[in-house]
């Protein structure tokens, strides 16, 4: 399993605040509306948004993610900075794309280390490599 | 434990302050924790509870919300003296809000606040009318 601090040096992400480093990633989920964030996000989640607006801080307070990476280079706000620290949330940024980003966090993540997403890819090259 | 003691937590809700909104339910989260609630019914509750504060902001300039706490179950009601909603069964659907487009440029008016709260309770109860205000009552059994 890996931590959070290990998923912010493999992804080379840009840290503005950093509360508990040693929490472990579990999975992950990607999305920009608050409601549906609220409803399908898990507890140990990595959540990849673009949505940097202060309400992002209370969201991943509520669904316990283990850390906010704001995706395609959007950099949070003084007050979205000051809001994370106070409530204890890990807060990163990437220049990455949203999915980029999310295929990597798979790749690192992945159960059977990868060996589901690379079965999948396959089937994929398979299909592709097929008449239809 | 021959009697006990039913607490309750009282919060006023600020419909003008669209980014502190959600300092109540978070708060809850944090007595549900020191009481020695579970992780999962504590997230439950307190993202049942902030779908209807920020509702609350929303649509009837702010209310309030009060968690009841007993030994077998937990109850949240929030209250508002907003508009009302005119159709339940359609603001019960997933996808449909009347949220203003600025709202909705914030994340928020996705048309999930109140299916959120129905899933994440075991019991949902509305009450309004129209030009009078909305109150909801959530029930959480604790196992």
């Amino acid at each position: 399993m890996i931590s959070v601090n290990e998923l912010a040096a493999r992804l080379a992400l840009k840290p503005f605040n950093l509360d508990d480093g040693d929490r472990e990633v579990t999975g992950g989920y990607a999305g920009d509306l608050l409601s549906w964030v609220m409803g399908r996000a898990t507890s140990g989640d990595a959540w990849v948004t673009i949505m940097s607006n202060i309400n992002v801080i209370a969201v991943a307070q509520l669904t316990d993610v283990a850390c906010v990476i704001l995706a395609e280079g959007v950099e949070p706000g003084d007050d979205l900075v000051s809001a994370a620290k106070t409530r204890g949330v890990n807060l990163f940024s990437s220049e990455e794309a949203a999915f980029d980003l999310c295929g990597k966090i798979y790749a690192l993540i992945a159960p059977n280390g990868g060996a589901e997403a690379a079965e999948a890819a396959e089937e994929a090259a398979a299909y592709a490599d097929s008449d239809r | 434990m021959a009697q006990s003691e039913t607490l309750n937590f009282h919060f006023d809700v600020d419909g003008n302050d669209f980014t502190s909104a959600g300092e109540a339910s978070v708060k809850v989260k944090k007595l549900m924790r020191q009481l020695g609630f579970s992780p999962e019914l504590t997230r439950r509750v307190s993202i049942a509870m902030y779908e209807g504060e920020i509702n609350m902001v929303i649509h009837a300039n702010g209310g309030t919300a009060d968690v009841y706490v007993d030994e077998d179950r937990l109850r949240v009601v929030l209250a508002d003296e907003g508009p009302g909603i005119a159709d339940v069964e359609t603001a019960m659907q997933e996808g449909y809000s009347t949220a203003p487009d600025n709202i909705r440029a914030l994340g928020f008016g996705a048309g999930m606040g109140l299916p959120n709260m129905k899933n994440y309770s075991d019991e949902m109860k509305i009450d309004s009318v129209v030009g009078k205000g909305t109150t909801i009552e959530l029930i959480f059994k604790v196992s």
